[in-house]
């Protein structure tokens, strides 16, 4: 017997790929944009999210029939917010260079659009359990589009991943490896990270042709 | 049997098939297809077609060309000079038409060229099969102005790289040729300048083998007008080396005198519009001017690090900096510039203006005048949305006049 039934593990596939909050809803794209130069980022940036999320949808859900629907963005905002201090303070705490590099994006998650989305259109409506499941899977498919955009823009334009060079040996200050290879400099603008995200969606769409709007 | 004969031969072999279109876009690249429409009725014959209109391009563009070949040599010999310490008095036969300075034009600049369409147009055709389209002829001068606008030592792979994103990214996605928001051949040479900034400016790229030489005791460097300026530094090149374009640069964009030949021949045959080009180059006058004023009342003193630029006299700014070769070439882009006639005289306005400000402001973007052409490149239809409509309420208005 399978852990989970049909129903609840489409809940996580689901938004990792045919309805990916990133690349399907386009949401949650500036801190896509502005994390994404380097992989450890990204990764701790999904995983803070995925902590966020899982949690804030089972807060939200157990506390649905007491929130009166008037107060209702009020109460997911303080919900959020309490949990990402939790996070910030711990990265704070544990891993400070890293909060340094995610700096004001951590804060931010308060208003990544994917969480208040899913309070709001899952969270609100369905039990503990499912909502949980909801929230670790959008959170996943996130996670996994920052972790893609991160991969690409950390091995071309930095040469390296989490921060170990693997495009051979750099030579100082040059932007130049000793296999040949040199740093391409754009891939750590954003507008670049725009346009790998685009082009994950120029992928995904023409693999899958039902996704195409007209 | 004939060549265009041969090629009606395998373009009747492959109809139908996939390669169809690459095969296509060979036979009408020189001859008229020999079909016609249908068999009655009136056809229209015209030589002026779109490829036609890009050969155009292309020979206005060739004299820059082959300047850029002879000037590779030239620089070369000349920062070898430089470094030497040597003084040769300059002749136009003696020291820049040799065959010494051709050679090295074509070990360097051939091949840039040779990359560019080479890999430009395998792009082209790819998405031309995968599509099923006929090949479009967008790249033909996208290729030719590519070389042109890059310097020199550019190394080939990254020349590569850059083609590659530039018609994917700048062209392809946007439906391919006709389509695209922003100039194919800026938007390479866009991505070269953000992508490998140090390639790009400096005083090492705009001479053949400076970058190879730097810290041997052969070292050779040419910085170039802007670059010295920038710097608060006095250059030693005339006004007429400047107009001539005896002077480093990128491979064609340092001559006006030729950029202007080729401006002539565009607007002859009506493929560049005039207004576009005069009015980049009253832009730019009018931005130079207002900087002289500046500098005149005092305003910016000698200390100040805009003092160099913002002290050049205005019309000292029109042959410098490739804002010559932006303004004939690039802004005149029919598909990504303004369409009314109106809305192209507020377009190439603010190119001019643009450019010069940019350059001033930000002497790491020396090379404003493209950063300047794709910022309005976004708003031309903008601009021409509301000449149009500034044109709809004009008659509305006399249309109620005379029905009142």
């Amino acid at each position: 017997m399978a852990i989970l039934s049909k129903k609840d593990t489409k809940l996580i596939t689901d938004p990792l790929a045919d309805n990916n909050p990133i690349t399907i809803q386009v949401l949650g794209i500036c801190s896509a944009l502005a994390i994404t130069a380097d992989l450890k980022a990204s990764l701790v940036m999904g995983i803070a999210v995925l902590f966020v999320m899982g949690v804030g949808n089972v807060v939200i859900s157990l506390l649905r029939n007491l929130i009166p629907s008037k107060i209702r963005i009020i109460v997911q905002l303080i919900v959020v917010a309490s949990l990402v201090i939790v996070v910030d303070q711990f990265l704070k705490a544990y891993a400070f260079e890293l909060s340094k590099t995610l700096s004001v994006f951590i804060g931010l998650i308060i208003t990544n659009c994917i969480i208040m989305g899913r309070f709001e259109a899952f969270a609100l409506a369905n039990g503990p359990y499912r909502s949980f499941l909801d929230g670790i899977g959008n959170a996943l498919g996130y996670a996994v589009i920052l972790i893609l955009v991160g991969f690409f823009r950390e091995l071309l334009g930095a040469g390296t991943l989490f921060g170990i060079p693997v495009l051979g040996d750099p030579i100082e200050k040059t932007g130049l490896f000793s296999t040949g290879y040199e740093n391409n400099g754009f891939m750590l603008m954003p507008p670049m990270a725009l346009i790998i995200v685009g082009l994950i969606i120029w992928v995904q769409r023409s693999r899958n042709k039902e996704l195409i709007e007209d | 049997m004939s060549f265009k004969g041969n090629l009606h031969n395998l373009k009747e072999k492959y109809r139908g098939t996939k390669m169809a279109p690459a095969f296509n876009a060979i036979h009408t690249f020189l001859y008229l297809p020999n079909e016609v429409t249908h068999a009655g009725g009136t056809h229209i014959k015209a030589a002026d077609d779109l490829k036609r209109t890009m050969n155009i391009v292309i020979v206005a563009l060739l004299p820059c060309l082959l300047f850029g070949m002879f000037n590779a040599g030239y620089q070369y010999y000349a920062a070898i000079d430089a470094a030497n310490g040597i003084t040769s008095e300059f002749t136009i036969l003696g020291s820049f038409l040799t065959l010494d300075n051709l050679w090295i034009g074509i070990i360097k600049v051939l091949p840039l060229v040779i990359v560019s369409y080479g890999v430009g147009l395998l792009v082209e055709f790819i998405f031309a099969v995968i599509k099923g389209h006929e090949v479009e002829e967008g790249y033909l001068v996208t290729g030719m102005l590519v070389p042109l606008i890059v310097p020199v030592d550019t190394p080939l792979w990254m020349l590569s790289v850059a083609v590659v994103f530039g018609v994917v990214i700048g062209k392809e996605v946007f439906g391919g040729t006709g389509m695209n928001i922003l100039n194919p051949a800026l938007t390479i040479r866009a991505f070269l300048f953000f992508a490998y900034p140090t390639w790009m400016s400096g005083d090492k790229v705009w001479v053949y083998d400076a970058v190879e030489r730097t810290g041997t005791a052969d070292a050779i460097s040419g910085e170039t007008i802007l670059g010295s300026y920038a710097q608060n530094q006095e250059v030693a090149y005339s006004t007429f080396d400047k107009f001539m374009g005896f002077i480093p640069g990128s491979v064609g964009e340092t001559s006006t005198f030729l950029i202007l030949i080729g401006a002539s021949i565009l607007i002859f045959t009506k493929i560049g519009s005039w207004r576009i080009i005069l009015s980049v180059f009253v832009g730019a006058a009018a931005m130079g001017l207002i900087f002289n004023q500046i500098v005149a009342f005092d305003i910016i003193t000698e200390t100040s690090k805009f003092y160099g630029l913002m002290n050049t006299v205005w019309w000292e700014h029109l042959t410098i900096g490739g804002l010559a070769f932006g303004a004939v070439f690039m802004a005149t882009d029919p598909v990504t510039g303004s369409q009314t006639n109106k809305g192209k005289w507020i377009y190439g306005f603010l190119i001019g203006f643009l450019s010069i400000m940019i350059r001033v402001f930000n002497p790491a973007y020396p090379e404003g005048v493209f950063l300047a052409i794709l910022l309005m490149n976004v708003f031309a239809p903008t601009i021409d949305h509301y000449v149009v409509k500034g044109n709809v309420t004009k008659r509305m208005k006399r249309l109620k006049v005379k029905t009142a």
